[in-house]
């Protein structure tokens, strides 16, 4: 069939459709438009929290937000949109920083240059896993992505020669050019300005035929597949590219508090990551954003429960998700719609 | 030969255990198609709970018993608070519901029990006993031949009993079994209740060899979780079989090469499974239907 | 000629065989119908056609090309296009972004220009965003174009997927049961639709229970029994074939 004919057949329709599509817009359009709304809110919060916090532990709170909050929003695409559930991606996290952290102080690499070297060595590990392990479905990919977790974690404990062990291991500070960053404020202006280009770049993706792909996985890998998409390509980029973010990521967190432990690549951190894919709303980039600060922010307060901490952590994972399954914001943005109609 | 013999016993008693709580997976996997990430921490409920009614002056065979009634009644509790409330939910959602549910039973354990390592008196003495050049712990017996006996009756539970075979109904199709007049939110109580008991028998059988202590259900959960996986999730002869699998391995990797890496045998162990035979070794092959 | 090409085809599931010696041609711009009681083996044909499944033995020839071991995605890219029996359509998207999925392989798919919105993109991708609302018009969905697809009624949504299957420019279009759970007219709409699809030179594979509609618009059709042919001709052919009559129409009068 030619598109030729269609358009004749039916050109009223085309005309509309066209406007629909193609039409002009103006920057007011753009900056309250659903896509972009949640870009410019994040910007905003982003450009006017330095105003009301102070002192470095809120800093270090900010901070450690934003950096959940990058790994967070790739790692939606992967579990929200693509609906590939991964319980081992603290793994990327942590192998992001140790690799960081090993080649600036044992092997005084420059700082750049070894957090790239943890980025691509992660992203070199996801891609061949990727195959193999996204072909299961459900539980199964859930305990193989679970058991990749545990085994990296594994090694980085046991081979203490390397990576210190369970105790952990210093990081040298970032290094740029000869200017170390040791700063907090700078921090949060780096990883504040990371972080919204991420967002943006999610952005972009959701909203483009890869996105669309992306989202077919979640919703009908049959329709996908039949549409000409290739299934498995799609799945290892977003698989990749969610696990090169992790590490990325958990190379700065490793500059940033100059120490890593075992634990960031960690069963529990993978969990706490996931919950806060889920907690915020699945396939919501608000959500991602909300979910990261929340859960980050959760346990600094709970630590005043002291004992009683994990108690009320585990209550609060199974309440907000017995009433609110779709996540907090997809939950309040239908309650919005509802009540203005 | 007695060395392969020795490592084989003792690969055999922690298999039995893993072989409980991966039949506690496979119980509450069948009835609800839920993963219950608290599973291991029923072990935890169980040994803690031997730990302290003994302690508070009851003699152990009630003790014991008490402690495995504390873990179906945990069991029971899950489903009534955290599962049967959750009627939208998806399975990543049901995921971290479970997940959260293993916190709070930690959190609570921290609570009442502290964060201490608590040990229990083995069941019948410690004297080693010695045959064909393996030595033995009498708890060893304890664990397998509990294991073994309650294998026993669960399979005359599942053929024999009216109630059994309802919970097997309503595995292969709910709507079906709703429809016989199963009532299956019994079924699913029934199972959960059943489950919590079998981890909290898997956590008083062992808690006089390993020490009882507030975290040590999450080695428990994943090792039995990477054994009911490996049996091919649902199938409850594959579950034993994983089990007493991945604990042999255990067992020989750590006795003929190294300990350091005993935890990641299972986690090598189902990538390499579910790589090459994705439904797992016993696991029907379903043909996704178009 | 034949653009479509079956030979002896044969798939087998444990000990059932599902498909049996299968052979027959589909002629390009013309309705093909594959008819034949439950059972009979259609899905599986066109799971078999679409590389859902791979054959036990035979082959399927596009355009004297051998398909064998491609996969379905493969074998879409070759301009082959598909609806499902039971709806496979993706509820976490709009209407319009179900149809713009069909129009994936026409789009540049790279993540890079993706992550940027590079302007060949965003023009490319604009135009699949209008010609997915053309087609959802042409289909007769003009009015859901940009509604949730979980509020739209079972007779929008298998023209859905019409619409879907159309935006990919099909040049072999296999429909699976686009009748079934539609009333008279919504059949009847089916039925012009799928004759103006034929005009405008899409060869068309139908599997369909009404056999009102089959007999209408189908230039050929092959009667299935047990996955073995039954019989193969014109609607007058089939509709007087003895053995027909008895496995299927006179089973089901």
């Amino acid at each position: 069939m030619s598109a030729n004919t269609m358009e004749t057949s039916t050109s009223t329709a085309a005309a509309t459709a066209i406007v629909a599509g193609g039409e002009r817009t103006s920057w007011k359009d753009v900056v309250f438009s659903p896509r972009y709304g949640g870009l410019a809110a994040l910007l905003l919060v982003v450009l006017a929290t330095p105003l009301f916090i102070d002192g470095v532990y809120q800093f270090d709170m900010a901070i450690l937000v934003m950096i959940n909050a990058a790994v967070v929003i790739a790692l939606n695409l992967l579990v929200g949109y693509a609906g590939q559930v991964s319980l081992g991606h603290a793994a990327f996290f942590g192998l992001g920083g140790y690799a960081t952290a090993i080649l600036t102080t044992r092997y005084e690499w420059p700082s750049l240059l070894a957090l790239g070297a943890g980025v691509v060595l992660v992203v070199a590990i996801a891609a061949v896993i990727a195959r193999p392990i996204l072909r299961l479905k459900g539980y199964y990919l859930a305990m193989a992505t679970l058991g990749l977790g545990m085994i990296i974690y594994l090694i980085i404990t046991q081979e203490s020669w390397l990576t210190g062990g369970p105790d952990g291991t210093s990081v040298a500070p970032l290094e740029v050019y000869g200017y170390a960053v040791y700063d907090e404020i700078v921090w949060y202006w780096l990883l504040a300005a990371l972080v919204v280009v991420m967002y943006w770049l999610a952005l972009n993706i959701i909203d483009s035929p890869v996105g669309r792909a992306l989202r077919a996985l979640h919703g009908s890998e049959i329709a996908a597949d039949n549409s000409g998409i290739d299934v498995n390509h799609y799945k290892t980029v977003v698989f990749v590219l969610s696990a090169g973010v992790a590490a990325l990521m958990g190379g700065l967190y490793a500059f940033y508090s100059g120490f890593i432990a075992p634990s960031t690549a960690g069963f529990m951190h993978s969990i706490e990551l996931v919950v806060m894919v889920v907690l915020g709303g699945m396939a919501s980039l608000v959500g991602s954003v909300v979910g990261a600060v929340l859960m980050t922010l959760l346990p600094q307060y709970l630590v005043v429960l002291s004992e009683y901490e994990w108690l009320v952590y585990g209550l609060v994972l199974m309440l907000v998700m017995i009433f609110m399954p779709r996540g907090l914001v997809p939950t309040l943005h239908g309650l919005i719609r509802r009540v203005t109609g | 030969m007695g060395e392969f013999l020795q490592y084989l016993v003792t690969g055999i008693t922690i298999g039995s255990t893993f072989a409980l709580v991966a039949l506690g997976f496979c119980l509450v996997y069948n009835a609800s198609g839920i993963i219950n990430f608290a599973q291991g921490d029923f072990v935890m409920v169980g040994g803690m709970s031997a730990v302290f009614i003994m302690a508070s002056g009851v003699p152990m065979g009630l003790a014991l018993f008490l402690a495995v009634v504390v873990g179906g009644l945990a069991g029971v509790l899950l489903y009534k608070g955290g599962i049967q409330p959750a009627t939208n939910a998806e399975p990543i959602q049901l995921i971290i519901i479970t997940v959260g549910a293993a916190l709070f039973l930690r959190g609570v354990a921290q609570v009442v029990w502290g964060t201490g390592y608590f040990s229990l008196p083995t069941f019948t003495g410690d004297e080693p006993i010695r045959f064909l050049g393996v030595v033995m712990v009498p708890q060893s017996f304890w664990v397998i031949g509990v294991t073994v006996a309650i294998v026993a009756a669960l399979g005359l539970f599942f053929t024999r009993t009216r109630l059994g075979k309802a919970v097997l109904a309503t595995s292969y199709n709910r709507d079906a079994a709703t429809l016989m007049g199963i009532d299956t939110s019994m079924v699913l109580l029934l199972s959960f209740g059943l489950a919590g008991a079998l981890g909290a028998v898997a956590g008083v059988i062992v808690a006089p060899i390993t020490f009882a202590h507030y975290e040590m259900g999450i080695m428990f959960g994943l090792k039995g979780f990477v054994a009911a996986v490996l049996g091919g999730l649902g199938s409850f002869v594959g579950a034993v079989a994983g089990a007493l699998i991945l604990g042999i391995t255990e067992a020989m990797m750590a006795g003929y090469i190294s300990s350091d890496y005993k935890d990641a045998v299972a986690f090598v162990l189902i990538l390499l499974i579910l790589f090459f035979m994705p439904s797992g070794l016993f696991g029907r092959r379903g043909v996704e239907r178009v | 000629m034949s653009m479509l090409r079956i030979e002896s085809l044969t798939k087998q599931f444990g000990g059932l065989r599902a498909i049996e010696d299968l052979s027959f041609d589909v002629r390009e711009g013309e309705v093909h119908s594959v008819i034949g009681p439950n059972g009979a083996g259609k899905t599986t044909l066109f799971n078999l056609i679409t590389g859902v499944y791979q054959p036990t033995s035979g082959r399927v020839l596009l355009d004297g090309q051998d398909l064998s071991g491609k996969a379905v995605h493969q074998r879409s890219a070759l301009g082959m296009s598909r609806t499902f029996q039971n709806l496979q359509l993706c509820l976490n998207m709009t209407a319009r972004e179900n149809v713009m999925l069909g129009g994936h392989l026409g789009l540049p798919g790279s993540l890079f220009s993706s992550l940027l919105r590079l302007p060949h993109l965003t023009r490319a991708d604009r135009r699949c965003r209008a010609r997915a609302a053309e087609l959802m018009d042409y289909v007769g969905l003009g009015d859901y174009v940009d509604r949730d697809t979980t509020a739209m009624p079972y007779g929008a949504l298998k023209r859905l997927e019409i619409a879907r299957a159309l935006a990919a420019n099909p040049k072999l279009l296999l429909l699976d049961e686009p009748a079934a759970g539609l009333n008279a007219n919504e059949t009847a709409a089916i039925e012009h639709l799928i004759r103006g699809l034929c005009q405008e030179g899409v060869t068309v594979i139908l599997v369909e229970h009404d056999m009102k509609l089959v007999m209408n618009i189908s230039a050929h059709i092959v009667a299935l029994n047990y996955g073995q042919k039954l019989a193969e001709g014109t609607a007058q052919e089939i509709r007087n074939h003895p053995e027909v009559i008895a496995a299927y129409l006179g089973a089901a009068a």
